[in-house]
């Protein structure tokens, strides 16, 4: 057992000794080590966020075919460190109507409902906070507190827009959150696990393959839960200026912004861990927890690229849309997809691996393709209630 | 250790790295507030009446649907961890389960609450 081993429980040890050493009481020691290290995980996260806040002008510039920031330090990796000090030097502002107690925490409650997540996500074999055995559960509640901040804000700024924008963000956030449940069902499923470090060691065979509509029913759900376009609603700059946090400036903004680009990546995170075998990768995290760390961090930023990919090429939706479209298709598409998946792992059980992982695809492409089918039909019998039967048969000649 | 005290260590550690970001914004920005510039700035020009009004009861609808499918989530994850022991027969009362909360699904559907109105 050496460091590069077992980093954390190495360290741990060490300061174990250092601390009795200073004549501390053993319990006390125990939690002052695991202080420290959810300290520093905590603070290495805020560290990358600053660096997501970069990543994200870089990339957001190049799909709008612009240079992106490219005049503080090499490349412009400077410019978020000069952003801070505008943040921190711009005057602290509380709006005279805002009810003041909730209007200055609910900033705090948003970045705090993304950092607690990472409690629960393993970053290697020995790298993780601690293995919840009801981590997919403690999921769906820390991102309820997130959906708590935001309608705070909403109500306390005292300002319609930030109220609709509210309103709306939490309209989809619990619409959304329905789909999201079914398709966490199916990887616990699968595992037989609700832990995550679980889920991870199951996934011998990626569950992408094996579930590939659950995956992409998630992604949708989690970019909905995240309020990023094409389901942005909250913020619709045209409409509502800037949805919840309009009445926000200066740090408490700051807070906002990088609580979403964090929350963002936390997802591709979890997207990862989920479908693509977090840390795994054809052994690699045998090798060493550091190599396993790498590999976890790198299918996260593939996942939150993916995120800002789709932010960045797609359009707005409507609210009333958006939420058709969630109520109408996705949760049915899910609560279905989740019945074939439990009926078809039953099945399967027991057959060869190859045998088992192309008849789980294939159960999976079927219900995909017949909820195309029935979307197709119902929106062409839509289309001819409106426009009549000839215009629509045209059309498709 | 108890798992539980490290999610608590991550609430409070959560908790101190924002509040520490805006006690060190506020102890070092300027204060000047007055009057005007404390009004509700919404888009620009004066705000008309209060905000904190009745609104659209739609949004209560689909919480009231999203809550019985949230309360679902709690018996259906244990069936789902469980699931590779108990063979056909609970996946066949699994989905007779799922098949009665989309029941409820069909029946808001019909009833035209899912439409905006």
């Amino acid at each position: 057992m050496n460091f590069w081993n077992d980093p954390l429980k190495t360290a741990a040890d060490w300061l174990m000794g250092v601390f009795t050493g200073w004549g501390m009481n053993e319990v006390a020691a125990q939690v002052l080590i695991a202080f420290l290290g959810v300290l520093l995980l905590i603070t290495l996260l805020m560290v990358l966020d600053i660096f997501l806040v970069w990543i994200e002008r870089k990339v957001v510039a190049r799909f709008q075919d612009r240079l992106g920031p490219n005049r503080v330090g090499p490349f412009g990796l400077i410019q978020p460190f000069a952003d801070i000090v505008k943040l921190l030097i711009k005057e602290d502002f509380t709006p005279g109507g805002a009810d003041k107690v909730v209007y200055n925490i609910a900033p705090m409650l948003s970045m705090m409902s993304v950092l607690i997540l990472w409690a629960i996500v393993p970053l290697a074999p020995v790298i993780l906070s601690v293995d919840l055995n009801v981590g997919l559960l403690y999921l769906i509640a820390a991102g309820a507190i997130g959906t708590l901040s935001i309608i705070m804000a909403g109500w306390a700024s005292n300002n319609k827009f930030a109220l609709i924008g509210a309103f709306r963000q939490v309209a989809v956030m619990v619409s959304f959150e329905v789909p999201m449940l079914a398709t966490l069902l199916i990887p616990t499923i699968l595992s037989g696990s609700m832990g995550l470090n679980g889920i991870v060691q199951a996934q011998n065979t990626w569950f992408v393959f094996i579930a590939p509509l659950a995956a992409l029913i998630f992604l949708i759900a989690a970019i909905a839960e995240l309020g990023r376009a094409p389901f942005d609603l909250s913020e619709g700059e045209s409409e509502l200026v800037s949805g919840y946090n309009i009445e926000y400036a200066g740090m408490k903004f700051g807070m906002f912004y990088a609580g979403e680009l964090l929350h963002a990546f936390t997802f591709g995170g979890f997207w990862a861990i989920l479908f693509f075998g977090g840390y795994r990768f054809f052994g690699l995290e045998q090798v060493s927890p550091f190599l396993a760390v790498a590999v976890m961090v790198f299918k996260a930023m593939i996942g939150y690229w993916i995120i800002m990919w789709i932010k960045y090429t797609m359009m707005r939706i409507r609210i009333d849309h958006m939420l058709a479209f969630n109520w109408k298709f996705l949760t049915p598409v899910a609560f279905v997809l989740l019945m074939v998946v439990a009926l078809a792992n039953a099945l399967l059980a027991g057959t060869p691996t190859w045998l088992y992982v192309s008849g789980m695809f294939l159960s999976n492409v079927l219900v995909a393709w017949a909820a195309m089918e029935v979307a197709r039909t119902v929106s062409r019998r839509e289309r001819e209630k409106v426009e009549g039967p000839k215009a629509v048969a045209e059309a498709h000649h | 250790m108890n798992e539980w005290l490290y999610v608590l260590l991550f609430i409070v550690v959560g908790l101190i790295i924002p509040v520490g970001a805006i006690g060190v914004a506020w102890i070092i920005s300027p204060k000047k507030p007055n009057p005007i510039k404390s009004e509700t700035y919404e888009c620009g020009i004066e705000t008309v009446g209060d905000s904190w009004v009745q609104f659209k009861a739609q949004y209560y609808i689909f919480a009231l649907v999203f809550l019985v499918f949230d309360v679902e989530a709690v018996f259906l994850f244990p069936w789902a961890v469980k699931l590779g022991q108990l063979g056909l027969y609970a996946v066949i009362e699994g989905i007779i389960f799922i098949l009665i909360l989309v029941a409820g699904l069909v029946y808001t559907w019909r009833k035209g609450m899912l439409e905006w109105a």
